[in-house]
This record gives structure tokens, sequence and C-alpha cells, in this order.
């Protein structure tokens, strides 16, 4: 074989191994969780169903012991993302069940409800404005979307009790049922995220799933 | 060279237009072209676009380096036009023309020591007069609104400072009144007119406090109290504050925006949140310079939270429980 033979082959190795690289790297980066879509076939003037649930640990996937949000989509299933199409300026109904357990806030102004339609929630029926996560079962997240102003603290379950460790979760395990209302803006990508520093195993408990999108972080997509 | 522009590099003899071998009528019209030109740049940047440069004039820190930034600019712009100058006019005069000779060095390739000696003394004060300057500028007018830790060198003269504690956390900013009974909010509200103190933390990561138009940047460290001065001056209206240290997924998304207000408008505001917020104030901790984060994080443990094995020092937040956890909750609204 001659050199410029091996050279050509050589050059050519380099180049597939290189697009190899390229592409597994592109894909990991573009990868993302999907997107439950509200926003098509909404009719204007009516309000938005959102039902999400917390898990303590999602029990499933390449992160089984991570805390996690879920997401009931239309159809009633469950989606493991925390990635919305909304229609803009939409009252959204949104019901959080939480099943995880809690602590007290790291900061406690977070326990206050902010920016819901009426400044306040119901939790298992009762309407709450301000939870004392220094009390009680304490916190276990928040739904939180900062540039708008919502902040809504999720009441913890006894650490006691055998809390639901695979996700989805159903109703028979042990849970708080959390409602509110909020309005969405114009148009417009919005971050939200969960303030209670709950990745466990990672310093000050914000690693891990309170970095990850489809976790404890996502985005609501608002579309005209 | 014997002037017109020839390009020529001639062999050395007497100059045959007044030049003295050097020259001197090339640099003496350089230099007029450069000192009108700067005059007129300086000038027209001065007037036209030094009141409009960033961050502006809404407080004491704020002008400061606005004037900063036109002084730099007005030193700077003769600077590059001395050798912008220089380059036109050897392009234009000293160019090899169609169907002259091709150039070739001469003298005047060797150099010149008293150019040489003076464009490196000039050059040289320049730099020194600038560090002198912004030297001056960064800690004479209390810390130029930069942060100084927690025993700042250089502070206002006047004790009558509003306190304003800047708490940073993933991913937002809350502010605390310790001079209105403590209360925290997510709104960063200040008067005009008035010499204010930030005192900057985190509760978690390194952040870092940048109110733009404010001209206050000061870093924020967990246990940490960064002192940031600045005096706000009678002109009202919106700023923006963001983090910028990169602190995690959303830091990009970390800023919001505070507002100016009159005297008036703010002790009002301050009384009405004051009061508004004492369900949420009772619940917070201690006002205190600094808190110290639990290092586990939301570990399932209940309060109190600082029995933490890691952390067993004051926790933001975990003050024993005195009311039930869920105070002061108004019924539903129909």
């Amino acid at each position: 074989m001659g050199r410029s033979v091996r050279v050509a082959i050589a050059g050519a190795s380099l180049c597939v191994v290189a697009a190899i690289v390229v592409f597994t790297a592109m894909a990991y980066l573009r990868s993302s969780p999907p997107t439950v879509d509200f926003a098509s076939g909404h009719q204007p003037g009516a309000p938005v169903e959102l039902t999400l649930q917390t898990v303590g640990t999602i029990g499933f996937g390449t992160h089984p012991t991570w805390v996690s949000y879920l997401t009931e989509a239309p159809d009633g299933k469950w989606v493991h993302t925390t990635l919305w199409d909304l229609p803009a300026h939409t009252r959204v109904d949104v019901t959080i069940l939480q099943y995880d357990s809690g602590s007290p806030l790291r900061n406690q102004l977070l326990g206050e409800v902010t920016g819901t339609i009426g400044g306040t929630m119901t939790v298992n029926g009762e309407a709450v404005s301000l939870i004392n996560s220094n009390a009680g079962n304490g916190v276990g997240h928040t739904f939180s979307i900062p540039s708008l102003g919502v902040n809504v603290p999720l009441y913890g379950n006894p650490s006691s009790a055998t809390l639901c460790s695979l996700a989805p979760c159903t109703t028979k395990s042990v849970h708080n049922v959390v409602k509110f209302s909020f309005m969405t803006p114009g148009p417009g990508q919005y971050p939200w995220q969960c303030f209670v520093p709950c990745g466990l195993g990672y310093l000050y408990g914000n690693g891990g799933p309170m970095q990850s999108i489809g976790y404890m972080d996502g985005f609501l997509k608002v579309v005209a | 060279m014997t002037g017109g522009g020839t390009g020529l590099a001639p062999a050395p003899g007497p100059p045959s237009d007044g030049d003295d071998g050097y020259g001197r009528h090339h640099f003496r019209r350089i230099i007029a072209i450069w000192v009108v030109l700067a005059a007129v740049v300086d000038v027209l940047f001065y007037v036209l676009a030094g009141p409009h440069i960033p961050p502006g004039t809404m407080t004491s820190t704020a002008n400061g380096a606005q004037f900063d930034f036109n002084v730099l600019f007005l030193v700077a712009v003769p600077v590059l036009l001395a050798v912008w100058v220089y380059l036109a006019y050897s392009v234009w005069v000293w160019r090899a023309g169609r169907g002259r000779p091709e150039p070739k060095a001469g003298p005047y390739s060797r150099g010149h020591l008293g150019v040489q000696t003076a464009w490196i003394a000039t050059t040289t004060a320049v730099v020194l007069g600038l560090f002198i300057f912004g030297t001056y500028e960064l800690v004479a007018p209390a810390g130029a609104g930069g942060g100084e830790g927690p025993n700042p060198a250089w502070a206002p003269a006047s004790h009558n400072v509003l306190p304003i504690q800047v708490i940073a956390q993933q991913w937002e900013f809350t502010y605390r009144y310790p001079t209105f009974g403590g209360f925290e909010t997510s709104q960063l509200v200040v008067p005009a007119d008035t010499a204010i103190a930030f005192h900057v933390t985190s509760l978690d990561v390194i952040h870092s406090f940048w109110a733009y138009q404010l001209g206050v940047k000061a870093d924020a460290n967990p246990d940490y109290d960064d002192v940031a001065y600045t005096r706000t001056t009678g002109q009202l209206g919106q700023f923006t504050v963001r983090c910028s240290e990169l602190c995690g997924i959303w830091h990009g998304a970390m800023y919001d925006y505070g507002r100016v207000v009159s005297l008036a408008d703010f002790m009002n505001w301050a009384k009405v949140t004051e009061k508004t917020l004492i369900p949420v104030t009772r619940l917070l901790p201690p006002f205190s310079w600094t808190y110290t984060p639990d290092a586990n994080g939301a570990d399932g443990a209940f309060y109190p939270d600082n029995r933490d094995p890691y952390s067993n020092v004051e926790t933001y937040g975990a003050v024993p429980a005195q009311v039930a956890p869920f105070d002061q909750a108004p019924k539903a609204k129909p």
C-alpha cells in the first residue's frame, strides 16, 4: 500500500471519528425533554387546565434518585417534562399533586404565595397565602416564575409516611393537592423553577435536578 | 526628502525647499492636522455624546463612571488620531505614484531619537496619568460603587445612609430593609437624593449584584457582607439589576428592575410594605448582615434545620416554629 493511500485512509478515518464526536456532542447538547402542547386547539377565553406532580425520587431514567416534576398531558398521560406551550393572556388553572416531603425554606420569604389570581392557593381545599416552613411538614418545593412574580410554596408530606418513589405516582400515595391560577403574559419564553434546594447529595442542594430542565426547572413557552 | 511627496529617499544633501533634511515641514503639517482634528472630535464627543454615555447620572457613582469614561475617551481620541493621521498622511504623501520609481529606504527610515523619545515619554505620561486618575476615581468617591467587603475603607462622609440588604439566591435577588422592621421583598425601591449602603450577600453560591444605571456592582458571596455605597441624584426612574457572576442554569434569567422614587413616595412605599409584610417578616430570621447556608440543602430534615451535622450555625429561614404552618391564611376569594 502506497504512502498516499495510507494517508488518505488515515485522513478519512480521522474525519469519521470527528464527525461521530461532533454529532454525539450536538445530539447531547440539543437533547431536550418533550414539550406538552396546551396551546393548539385552545378556545380563546377558556382557561387551561395544567396538572403537575412532584415526586421525591422519579424512579426511572438516567437519574432515578432525582426529585422531579411531571406533567399530565391533555390526553391524560404523565410526561416527564417541565416544558409547556401555553396560550398568551390566558388563565391557567394549576393543580399540583405534591408527593414529596418538606423542610424549612432557605429563604422563608418564598413561603408566601404571590402572583396568583387572588394572591392565594388552596392546600387540600384550604385557602392559604403563607406557609411557615419551620412548622408542620415544611415546604417540599415551590412553583415559581420569577419574571412573572409567581411563587407558590408546596406544603410537604410527613417524612414518617411512606412516600411515593416511582413516578408517575397515583393518588393512592400520600400527597397534598395544591391549586391556584395565574395569567400567562404575552408571547415569549419564561423560565420557571423550584426554589427549594432539593438536589439531595449536591452541595447546597442546588445541583443535579435543580440545574436540569425536565426536573426542577422548565419553560413556559407562551405563544400568541 | 526634498518635499513634494515623491516618495523618494534621495541621497543626503542640502534641502531644496526649506526642509532641514529631516522632513520637518511634514512633521509640522501632521501636527497641525492632528491638533485640529483631535480638538474637533473631542469637542464634538464631549458635547454630543458625553452626556449620554452609560451608566448615566442616576447616582453619584454612575455619574462618576460616566465622567471617567468621558475622560478616557477624550484622552484616547488624540492618541488614536495621531496614529491615523500619520498613517493617512504617509499613505497620501509618500505613496508610490504611477510612473514614479519605487520608494526605498533613506535616512528617515533610520529613526529619529527626538521623535522616539517624545513618543515614549508622551505615551508613558498618558498611561501613568490615566493610572493615577483611574485609581483615584476608583477609591476616593466612597469606593465608586464597588463592593468593598465588610469593612469598607472608603465610606461616604454622611452618616445618614439608608442600608439595603441584597440577598442573592439561585435565581433571584431579594431585598431587606433593616431600618423598616427588616421586611424582605423582591422589589428594589430606593429614594432619590439619598446616600445608600447596599449590603450584598448570598444564600447559596457566588452571585454578583449589578445595578447598572446606579453604577453599583458588588460580589454576593455566602456568609459575607459586601458593602457598596452610592448616592442617588434627583433623577427618578427604572434601573436594571442583573447577576453578573455565572451561577447556574437560570443565571441569564436572574435579573429584575428597581425604581428610584421621590423620598416621600419611598417612605410611603416602605411603610405600607412593612405593614403588609408583617406576617412574612415574623417568619424571617432576625436581621443579620450574613446568613450561612445549609450545606446539605434540603436534606429531608425538618426544623430546626440548624441541627444539621454539616452546618450548625445560623441558617436563613430556620427559626423555631412560633405559629402554625398555615399562618395568616385568608379565605379564598370567590
